[in-house]
């Protein structure tokens, strides 16, 4: 089993780790600690004093709050998405590219995709405008929601104390 | 009442040395794992803590010897696919048909053989045809499990002292099977009855040694005979020298130990599975989804029935689950059906699959075997693309959806490693591996002949948490990753090489962008008659970046006709080279003649054309997705993206907010302080265009009800809600739409051919099909 420090961790979340180090990491079993080690470090980065406790994307994170320690959706500028149990997107911002005017903006036209086949969703964080997810799916197509973490077993697997309100 | 007849008084049970018959110890080790747990309710891996050396020692033997005669035997194919890409896979089978271990490879084969042999035992090949010493079985039936015609599976059987206690298969990826289009993944055909020779699990040897009518009869029945017969020399090779290693071992180890060797490490295997599953992932429900155009009614697309003239997308919703014990269910409710074209996929194709990906990712090792899918479990809804209730399905690309759906497995996935801070793992998904280049024709010497270019074998990787994806590097079908030889490919192809360069623009922008697809212009050359056509999307994308980051660039068509470009080499004048870099300028044109016919569109899927001599191919290879927000990417990258020709400047500005100089060099220079002035304009504009997202709803609600979309569009969700009330229901749900709202597929005033009334092949007479998914 391999280890690795905080520091090492921390270069990993800026994108300025060592080869050798990522080769290892890919090549090795995976260290049980290193969601400890990526706690703190995303911590040390947080605007905010809530407790962080889940990364959901570079800008999201699950949170539990230090007044009444509910689990909610953040923003890293602080933006509260609301219950961890729910589909943040749906108080998120969207911009919708649905005509070939809007996909010119993002490709050359014959690399974009048709319009009336497929449509790109950003989502941005009302407050901040960090984009935070983009989906492509045709219209019509229902928000997506990605990923509903089973919060209790997770913390049952990192022999970790689990959050109060879970 | 069975048709079946003992042939030359053959008995059951005398295979085994445990006497019972294949079917039954088969359907015991299934019982076994169903009732516990554990692969043939194997609690204990007592063989391997007892002597774990001699566990390992077998183990290695057996590894070592999988991945070495396949490197061998591919060097006796002639085919560019297996000798330059490596497109072939060699596994070890346990007497009832579950792996023990692979070779490197293509190696979702693990599962499609496995269904072959699981099919021999099912319906009794132990009585007739017989199953012997020196016997040599073929299969690529689409039906029994294999993935596409192209891939011909050569099956042995293994006896020591008499007795089964194995099986070895083989499989190449040849280059024509004699289908309606040429080339191994064609799409002229709609039905099984064009998607070239099947062969079901035929004896096609005795004693070592290929049966004459087989070998007369398959070769007749392809266009590329010298390929076909050396990859078959290849696969026969290389199972025979397997079969020589096991029998060593056994003679070393024991027989008792390699039997229970040979169940055991499936057992372990599981665990291992399960094992990384809780290291690595976050339990809970993971929902993602896929889609993939199939644009038919474009006159370019010539198929022999009416009812195929449609425009369809392929839907490939799935929910994953983690469950508490590290085990996991993926469930593909809501799939549209399949269709009359050659894309659709047998449920073992699929769920094999997915394990090429995962030993990328979740199961990085040697020890990939049949234990892996014990841990998993499967819902591939009856009656879907992936789980056709109809026999006359056709098959030849069935990767145009299985890769597109399985880019957003990729995503689901990711989403567990990033949380738990496993970032170097993270892969914002798959590029949709295309174009195939495909046709056929005479070739330069003179030869019937066909191609499937696998350049393709080297797309833009998807882009990890932590850094770029790789430029041209890979295809999820194949982890080794190689464009192969220029020279090679000409030898191979009446086609010369223009220009072969990095596609720019291709990888999905983000924090960390996809890997760039790249592309190659190939001009006619030599032919006598020759056709081509283009096979990948092109209307969609079937990837989407990941937590921000945009999907890759689509597909698109450029093909040129009566060029006159031989004449202007003659002439010494300027002639298309190098790359497309937009293609939306037409930069080719300026350097074909006058009278040149060009097709540059969005119709990635086109069936034969004629090309003359001095014709034109552009074959684009995709990129991959992006990761993150664009935003966050650092200067510095985005000035390297620049002057590496990665990115096109306009769109730099427009998605990156850079600013920048250019020296008289066209060297790009980022001004660092403008560009974070300039990206803190793009955050504001954000907000200022963009609305909440419940008040969006409301709008695309109208839409619903309006019925305001596309027809492809309307049929794909018509199908789906056909197939899956649960999808309906959510659909219906979300949108807040009325009780009774509904859409069939009857509306929309296109052909409908098999979306009523089907016919299974479970409905054949005497036909035990093989399921291993809840359906």
């Amino acid at each position: 089993m391999s280890t690795y420090t905080k520091k090492q961790v921390h270069d990993l979340v800026e994108g300025t780790l060592d080869w050798d180090s990522v080769h290892k990491m890919l090549s090795m079993p995976k260290d049980k600690e290193r969601y400890s080690l990526y706690m703190e470090v995303l911590q040390d980065k947080a605007t905010y004093d809530h407790k962080i406790i889940l990364a959901l994307g570079p800008h999201l994170n699950l949170v539990e709050k230090t007044d009444g320690g509910d689990i909610v959706a953040m923003c890293d500028c602080g933006h509260d998405f609301g219950d961890y149990k729910n589909n943040w997107k749906l108080g998120a911002n969207i911009y919708v590219r649905d005509t070939a005017e809007k996909m010119d903006e993002v490709y050359p036209r014959l690399m974009a995709p048709d319009t009336t086949w497929q449509v790109y969703r950003e989502y941005s964080c009302p407050s901040c405008g960090s984009m935070l997810d983009i989906e492509a799916p045709t219209p019509w197509y229902p928000v997506m929601h990605d990923f509903q973490p089973d919060l209790k077993t997770f913390f049952e697997w990192l022999e970790l104390p689990a959050p109060a309100k879970i | 009442m069975t048709i079946l007849q003992s042939l030359e008084g053959a008995q059951l049970g005398k295979l085994l040395r445990n006497g019972m018959s294949l079917d039954d110890y088969r359907n015991g080790i299934l019982a076994r794992s169903a009732e516990t747990g554990h692969y043939n309710g194997i609690k204990t891996l007592e063989f391997k803590e007892r002597d774990p050396i001699g566990y390992e020692r077998i183990f290695s033997k057996v590894r070592a010897g999988l991945v070495n005669s396949r490197e061998v035997a591919k060097k006796i194919a002639a085919s560019p696919i297996v000798e330059q890409e490596g497109e072939l896979c060699f596994t070890l089978y346990n007497v009832a048909g579950d792996c023990v271990a692979t070779s490197t490879g293509i190696i979702i084969h693990v599962g499609t053989m496995g269904a072959a042999i699981k099919y021999m035992i099912q319906n009794n090949w132990e009585l007739n045809p017989g199953i012997n010493d020196g016997d040599m079985f073929t299969n690529n039936d689409c039906q029994t499990g294999n993935v596409h015609p192209c891939d011909i599976a050569t099956i042995v059987p293994i006896f020591f002292e008499g007795h089964l206690v194995a099986w070895v298969g083989g499989v190449t990826h040849v280059i024509d099977t004699g289908a309606v289009g040429p080339g191994s993944m064609s799409n002229g055909q709609i039905q099984r009855f064009g998607d070239g020779l099947q062969i079901t699990c035929r004896k096609t040897g005795v004693n070592d040694t290929p049966l004459r009518d087989w070998l007369h009869e398959s070769q007749r029945n392809v266009r590329t005979v010298k390929y076909w017969i050396l990859d078959e020399k290849t696969r026969i090779a290389g199972t025979h020298m397997i079969r020589e290693m096991v029998q060593e071992t056994i003679a070393d180890e024991g027989i008792e130990a390699w039997e229970q060797f040979s169940l055991e490490v499936i057992e372990d295997g599981r665990r291992g599975l399960v094992s990384r599953i809780k290291a690595m992932t976050i339990p809970g429900t993971i929902k993602t989804v896929a889609f993939v155009d199939v644009p038919y009614t474009h006159p370019d697309v010539n198929v022999p029935s009416p009812f195929a003239k449609i425009d369809t997308i392929m839907h490939a919703p799935c929910e994953i689950t983690v469950k508490p014990d590290a085990t996991w269910r993926l469930d593909f409710e809501g799939c549209s059906r399949w269709g009359w074209h050659t894309y659709n996929a047998n449920p073992t194709a699929f769920t094999s699959g997915i394990w090429v990906m995962m030993t990328q990712s979740l199961v990085p090792t040697e020890r990939i075997n049949d234990g892996a899918r014990y841990a998993t479990q499967f819902r591939l809804p009856k009656g879907t693309w992936t789980n056709p209730d109809d026999r006359r399905t056709a098959h030849a690309d069935a990767w145009h959806f299985l890769v597109s759906s399985w880019s957003s497995l990729w995503r689901a996935i990711s989403r567990s490693y990033f949380g738990r801070g496993y970032l170097e793992e993270v892969n914002s998904g798959n590029s949709n591996p295309c174009n195939w280049l495909q046709g056929g024709g005479i070739n330069q010497d003179g030869e019937i002949h066909a191609v499937n270019s696998f350049e393709t074998a080297a797309c833009g990787t998807g882009a990890c948490a932590m850094k770029d994806g790789l430029n041209n590097a890979a295809a999820i079908w194949n982890p080794e990753g190689d464009m192969g030889d220029i020279e090679i490919w000409e030898l191979a192809e009446p086609l010369l090489y223009l220009g072969r360069t990095q596609k720019t623009n291709s990888g999905g922008y983000g924090k960390y962008r996809g890997g760039l697809g790249f592309e190659t212009l190939r001009m006619v050359w030599g032919s006598h008659d020759w056709t081509m056509f283009f096979m990948g999307n092109g209307y969609m994308n079937s990837d989407w970046g990941l937590m921000g980051g945009y999907p890759a660039a689509t597909g698109y068509r450029f093909e040129a006709h009566n060029t006159g470009l031989l004449d202007r080499i003659k002439e010494g004048k300027s002639i298309p080279l190098g790359e497309d870099l937009n293609p939306d300028d037409r930069e080719w044109e300026k350097h074909l003649g006058p009278d040149a016919e060009v097709k540059r569109d969005k119709q990635c899927i086109t069936t034969e054309a004629i090309f003359e001599n001095g014709d034109l191919y552009l074959n684009y290879l995709r990129g991959g997705p992006g990761f993150g927000d664009p935003l966050d990417r650092t200067h510095a990258k985005i000035q390297e993206d620049l002057n590496e020709n990665y990115v096109l400047p306009e769109f730099a500005k427009k998605i990156y907010g850079v600013v920048y100089t250019q020296d008289n060099e066209g060297v790009y220079t980022v001004d660092s302080e403008k560009t974070s002035a300039r990206q803190a304009e793009i955050k504001e504009e954000r907000k200022a265009r963009s609305v909440p997202v419940r008040e969006w709803m409301e709008t695309e609600r109208a839409k619903i009800l309006d019925l305001d979309a596309s027809p492809q569009v309307q049929q794909m969700f018509a199908s789906s809600f056909a197939l899956s009330e649960p999808f309906l229901n959510e659909f219906k749900t979300f949108w807040d739409l009325p009780a009774d709202w509904d859409l069939k597929e009857s509306s929309l005033g296109i052909p409908m051919f098999g979306s009523d009334v089907t016919m299974d092949i479970s409905e054949m007479p005497d036909c035990k099909p093989v399921i291993m998914t809840e359906e």
